[in-house]
């Protein structure tokens, strides 16, 4: 860890600008961080956040400006050469926001990587333990060094990157979206750490499109619009209504819309009984009502991704399974995504780099990808495909500079819509959402949220997983919440709030259980 | 932009290169005869290699072309040869035995697709297997030596092989529709978007509500449909098969569609690419033919060396994007 004489530390960029081809991307945006401040960066989809943060840890190289660095004794100099490797060279470490870690590594070997500690002829292990041992325990970590990466949930991966910056010694390090996939227990972990480094010195750059978050944590915010540097401002001096007045340039009207009501009479679309998941021992029911938002809330690996994709034929049931799927009555047994999709069907994935997108194909290519049967007879009615991208792009504003990039060029945000275009484009009528709003900005996420309350006027009915439990309490008409792999309670009206929620997400109360103990006359119930 | 135009304008250049070479080193080149024995022969690695096309793009690979061509060669020449005695016409025989040609074809592919998904066996292993295993068959049903056409209705079939409409060959016109065909079917239908999908990502096609599985055999079956086209244009050509038949036809197809562009670790594929490829195979064969400079014998050494630069090649444009 730094040993905080760093305070003095500064580093900059003038006039940077960035293009991609022919089409410049940031138009000259001017920045400085300091030592022992949390520099937050907020801005639309597709502002320009990630590609500055990239270009300040090397991996992407400027076109346009100077960057700046203060050296140990304070006097700032301009950089002529910058890379990845001088970056971290000069303690300018970058975690993105898809983790970099090797998943057949172990934590400590992640640690090290690429920075490895060599005894006269071999990799000094032993040391090498230690120290990972060492960084853990700074960060107050109970991860187990010699754990496999593959195997950690995406809390713990999160620390390790940041124990591996420790190794390369950060003084600047820098956040894309880190809390975009942690529950808001483990963001406050993250945000205690933060407090931490910044204690000890280091400059912290943060993005995240959670406005809480900011308020909580930043000192600094920057705000960028398209490209553009709107200012940098001390966060005291905003309100959350300030920053989304500066990042989208006019007033948001609500963030929730006014829900449709559900009558209590209005059809069951979807029915599952006495579902039984793989690795467990209780089994899940559930009903979903025509024109109704069924939230799922729990906390990350509670098995709510699981059970939704049991039910849909992407996972397989638990051995010797007795339940049953019903979809408007009619019993169902899908073993293929195609078969839930043909009976209206259909799942917003929340891993949208592994299961959601093909990265290096084109936009069309993606959005169409899923609803190819609406346009084809013989063959692929191409114009129609493009007539309906064109639609979507406005539907969901999608926002990219150039048709033509391959969908891993969009920005993080505008890829998620587009992985949402592309599974309501199969026009399904019972939607099941996972995290859907995950690395969307706050204005966008208003447009869908009344685009979702449309659906449901128009009789869709929806699912949603999600780990943002404003979202989750702001839209759902129910809420059911998954603890260990089964479905703890369903609430309803009042009980709708956070910490009822966070009672049955942590096992505290648990409505099977009082009906478990009259059916089974007291059989155990203390599973792992 | 400039890029993009030459990775697509690259195998047609070859193309015009390794051509001009054959112009220079040999007057027998320019030939009518020649340049159509050229396109003839081309036709038979070209059409196994549309087939390859499909089965890379899905992220898969056939080793066992080679050998399929030489026991379904077998199967044909045993089948008529049989029919001989109970049917009167030949020509009845000869559609017999094309019908059959497809239908091995189609089923050794369901064989291999089936093994590869069903059984989750690495496409390599089990293709390799079948490799093996055709290749010993055909060897057996000719005893170790040569399984001949009767004469008779090898007389009639020959006509496949060496008839001419508008001045080209019988196999070229053939060769050509399974292009157009082949084209049509991976650019312009959802299943040729789901052979890209599968290729690039099977989870993300499988999220995308796609059937791997049955595309991935889809395009195995493909394949040995278009070996079995190349099969029944083949057989005529010499009326006969033995352990020897269609040596190193693996090499050359996979050759053909990597020279064309296709990437070999799946996800993009193209036909117009693979088409160039096998005809920029065959001359170079036949330009060695035509000369003494490098040995005939040295044309497999050429072939591996080719596929290995373009692969090569690929990598290094890959990873500059
Ligand atoms: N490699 C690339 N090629 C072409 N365009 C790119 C590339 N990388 C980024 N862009 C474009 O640069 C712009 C800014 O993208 P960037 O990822 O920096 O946005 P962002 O502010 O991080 O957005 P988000 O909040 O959605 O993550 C976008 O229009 C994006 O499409
Ligand atoms: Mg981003």
């Amino acid at each position: 860890m730094p040993d905080g004489n760093n305070k003095s530390l500064t580093f900059s960029v003038r006039k940077l600008r960035k293009s991609f081809g022919p089409v410049e991307v940031l138009h000259g945006i001017d920045l400085t961080l300091r030592g022992g401040e949390v520099h937050a960066i907020l801005g639309e989809n597709g502002a320009g956040k990630s590609t500055l943060v990239k270009i300040l840890s090397g991996f992407e190289q400027l076109t346009g400006g100077e960057l700046h660095i203060s050296d140990e004794s304070g006097n700032s100099k301009q950089i002529d050469a910058w890379d990845n490797a001088i970056a971290e060279q000069a303690g300018v470490v970058l975690i993105h926001q898809e983790f970099n870690l090797a998943e057949q590594l172990t934590v400590a070997e992640n640690i090290f990587l690429g920075n490895e500690i060599k005894g006269r002829v071999f990799l000094d292990k032993k040391t090498m333990r230690a120290k990972a041992q060492e960084y853990l325990d700074i960060l107050r970590s109970d991860i187990d060094p010699d754990a496999t990466v593959g195997q950690l949930p995406v809390s713990a991966k999160q620390m390790v990157e940041i124990a591996k910056a420790q190794a390369k010694n950060a003084r600047v390090l820098v956040l894309d979206e880190p809390t975009a996939v942690l529950t808001q227990q483990e963001s406050q972990v993250l945000f205690e750490l933060i407090d931490r480094l910044r204690q000890a010195g280091v400059a912290i750059v943060f993005i995240s499109h959670k406005l809480d978050e900011i308020k909580q944590i930043a000192d600094v915010i920057t705000v960028l619009r398209d490209g553009q540097l709107v200012g940098s401002y001390p966060a005291a001096e905003l309100s959350k209504d300030d920053m989304v007045r500066l990042m989208v340039g006019r007033e948001l009207s609500s963030l929730f819309p006014e829900m449709p009501k559900v009558s209590e009479t209005a059809e069951v679309v979807l029915r599952v009984s006495n579902l039984l998941l793989q690795g467990n021992s209780t089994a899940s029911s559930f009903e979903l009502r025509k024109g109704e938002i069924l939230g799922f809330s729990g906390l990350v690996g509670s098995g709510r991704t699981a059970l939704m994709e049991t039910v849909l034929g992407l996972r397989r049931a638990a051995k010797g399974n007795l339940g049953s799927v019903e979809i408007r009555g009619e019993r169902v047994d899908f073993k293929q995504l195609s078969a839930a999709r043909s009976k209206g069907v259909a799942c917003l994935t929340k891993d949208r780099k592994g299961n959601g997108l093909l990265l290096e194909k084109g936009l069309v290519f993606n959005f169409s990808l899923f609803s190819l049967h609406k346009i084809s007879a013989l063959l692929i009615d191409t114009k129609q495909e493009e007539i309906a991208f064109e639609k979507a792009v406005e539907t969901f504003d999608i926002r990219m500079k150039d048709r033509s990039i391959a969908a891993g060029n969009l920005s993080g945000g505008n890829q998620q819509k587009l992985l949402l275009a592309k599974i309501l484009e199969a026009e399904p009528s019972i939607i099941i959402v996972d995290e859907p709003t995950r690395g969307i900005d706050i204005g966008t996420k208003s447009q869908i949220y009344h685009f979702i309350a449309q659906l449901l006027a128009s009789g869709h009915s929806l699912i949603l997983i999600s780990s943002d439990i404003t979202e989750v309490i702001g839209l759902s008409h129910r809420v059911a919440v998954m603890y260990h792999g089964e479905i703890s309670g369903v609430l309803v009206g009042d009980e709708i709030e956070e910490v009822e929620i966070m009672r049955y997400a942590t096992g505290l109360k648990n409505k099977n259980l009082h009906q478990e103990i009259l059916d089974k006359s007291g059989t155990s119930n203390a599973k792992a | 932009m400039p890029k993009l135009d030459l990775k697509t304008a690259g195998p047609f250049i070859a193309l015009v290169v390794v051509f001009i070479i054959g112009v220079l080193v040999n007057d027998a080149f320019l030939s009518s005869g020649n340049l159509s024995n050229i396109l003839a022969r081309s036709s038979f690695i070209g059409i196994v290699a549309i087939g390859a096309t499909f089965v890379i793009t899905a992220g898969g690979i056939d080793l066992s072309v080679g050998s399929m061509a030489a026991f379904i060669s077998g199967c044909m020449i045993l089948l008529m040869n049989a029919l001989m005695d109970s049917i009167d016409s030949m020509l009845v025989i000869i559609i017999l035995a094309v019908i059959a040609s497809l239908g091995i074809g189609a089923l050794a592919g369901l064989i291999n697709g089936l093994l590869t998904t069903k059984a989750k066996i690495e496409a390599f292993i089990v293709t390799l297997g079948t490799m093996g295993i055709y290749r010993s068959l055909i060897t057996y049903m000719a005893d170790g030596g040569t399984l001949s056409l009767n004469f008779t209705i090898g007389d009639v079939y020959s006509e496949v092989y060496y008839g001419v409409f508008l001045g080209l060959p019988y196999p070229v016109w053939v060769f050509l529709g399974v292009s157009v065909i082949g084209y049509v079917l991976l650019n312009m239908t959802v299943f040729g978007r789901h052979c890209f999908a599968v290729g690039s990502s099977e989870s993300v096609a499988r999220y995308s509500a796609i059937n791997v599985d049955r595309v991935k055999t889809a395009t195995y079956m493909l394949q040995g449909v278009c070996v079995a086209i190349a099969t029944i244009i083949y057989v005529p050509r010499l009326g006969s098969a033995s352990g020897q038949t269609g040596i190193l036809w693996e090499l050359e197809a996979i050759a053909a569609v990597i020279i064309g562009g296709t990437v070999l670790k799946g996800g993009y594929g193209r036909i117009w690419g693979t088409v160039v490829g096998a005809l920029i195979l065959t001359l170079i064969g036949n330009i060695l033919n035509l000369t003494d400079a490098v040995s005939n014998y040295l044309n497999g050494a050429v072939q591996g060396i080719i596929v290995i630069v373009a692969v090569y090649l690929q990598r290094g444009a890959w990873r500059r994007d």
